[in-house]
């Protein structure tokens, strides 16, 4: 469960060092986009000895570089290590998630690794969206994100605000994360100055079923926090619920209303968000 | 002559240049040299060890940076240096 994921790019020690100040649930180190193809050797080192110098108390996703290039592959040489979570992989489609999947394994067994290192694939590209049912199901994914800009790029579409552009693309991954039981997360609003925007656009992808948001910029965490996490009146109600549930068998009436087993299991869902975010 | 450069100055970074010699040279610029001069002295003599490097002339230009990253910028800059 993610409610917000930061980009830190992987070459800027000062903003690296400071990632849990920021307060995101997890931190996505760049190395593709944010790092210019002339530094990717020095992002990769930095990074190397920033994991290994560091404990973290939020997910450590990595943002490689496509692994079809071989900046991708020295990518995964270089920083696979206990420290890492989960690897991000750009333009993601089946084969090279499964590919990426192969990798990781061989890695994680080389180094002795005993966790399994997650993927979270970038949807990025047409193809890719018709994809995603078969991406969610493949080994290791625990979500997906959307990647709107390319994406618009390569479906030629303007990007706006109100991101009517990308209904289709939300809905749908929306569903496919939530059939797969894996995370929805939406793509970073890029406007970093317009707080009520980035809401706004929280809040639409949330009314279609994401999950949780990608950030680009530290202030943007604690709305995309507030918005994805379950609300106070709605932890009370969940509790209040669960414990008249225990009273009863079956279908119930609590305040005039009918509570049954969805309902019921939607509280505890709701309880499951608020105790792991400390809400309660 | 073969030279490598890695890093920057920005705040919590380094810049530090390798350049190949015949002797060791190590030089340091530091707003802190007074109070991590000698820390950052030990992480490139440090370094240079591990990577058995006994000849070389190093300039860190040291903007406030913690070891892990005086260490990875100079293994930057001797990688670069060596593929110049």
């Amino acid at each position: 469960m993610r409610r917000s994921l930061l980009f830190i790019p992987a070459n800027r020690p000062g903003m690296m060092q400071n990632a849990e100040v920021f307060e995101a649930d997890g931190i996505i180190f760049d190395l593709e986009d944010s790092v210019a193809l002339n530094e990717k050797d020095a992002a990769r080192t930095l990074l190397k000895h920033f994991l290994a110098t560091f404990k973290f108390d939020f997910e450590v996703v990595i943002r490689i570089n496509p692994i079809d290039h071989v900046n991708g592959l020295l990518d995964l040489e270089t920083i696979i290590s206990p420290a890492v979570d989960a690897i991000m992989l750009p333009k993601a489609d089946p084969a090279m998630v499964r590919k990426l999947g192969e990798l990781l394994e061989g890695f994680e067994r080389a180094r002795g690794i005993r966790k399994t290192i997650k993927i979270i694939p970038l949807i990025e590209l047409a193809k890719s969206v018709l994809q995603m049912e078969e991406i969610a199901g493949l080994p290791r994914v625990d979500g997906m994100m959307l990647g709107a800009e390319d994406l618009s790029s390569d479906m030629e579409m303007e990007r706006t605000k109100t991101g009517n552009e990308i209904f289709y693309p939300r809905a749908r991954l929306a569903y496919i994360a939530r059939a797969f039981g894996i995370d929805a997360i939406d793509t970073p609003f890029t406007d970093v100055l317009d707080e009520d925007g980035l809401c706004a656009d929280a809040r639409r992808a949330k009314g279609l079923g994401l999950t949780g948001k990608a950030a680009i910029h530290p202030n943007q965490i604690r709305y995309i926090n507030e918005i994805f996490s379950p609300s106070k009146a709605q932890i009370e109600w969940a509790l209040k619920v669960i414990a008249a549930a225990k009273e009863h068998s079956g279908a119930f009436s609590l305040d005039g209303k009918m509570i049954d087993t969805p309902i019921i299991a939607r509280c505890e869902k709701i309880l499951e968000k608020g105790r792991k975010w400390k809400l309660l | 002559m073969k030279i490598g450069i890695a890093g920057s100055l920005e705040s919590s970074d380094c810049l530090v240049r390798a350049e190949e010699s015949d002797k060791l040279e190590i030089q340091i610029e530091s707003s802190v040299f007074e109070f991590f001069g000698n820390q950052i002295r030990k992480v490139v003599l440090d370094t240079l060890e591990d990577q058995g490097i006994k000849t070389i002339k190093i300039h860190v230009n040291d903007k406030g940076a913690l070891d892990y990253t005086i260490r990875s910028r100079l293994l930057t800059a001797i990688e670069r240096m060596k593929r110049s």
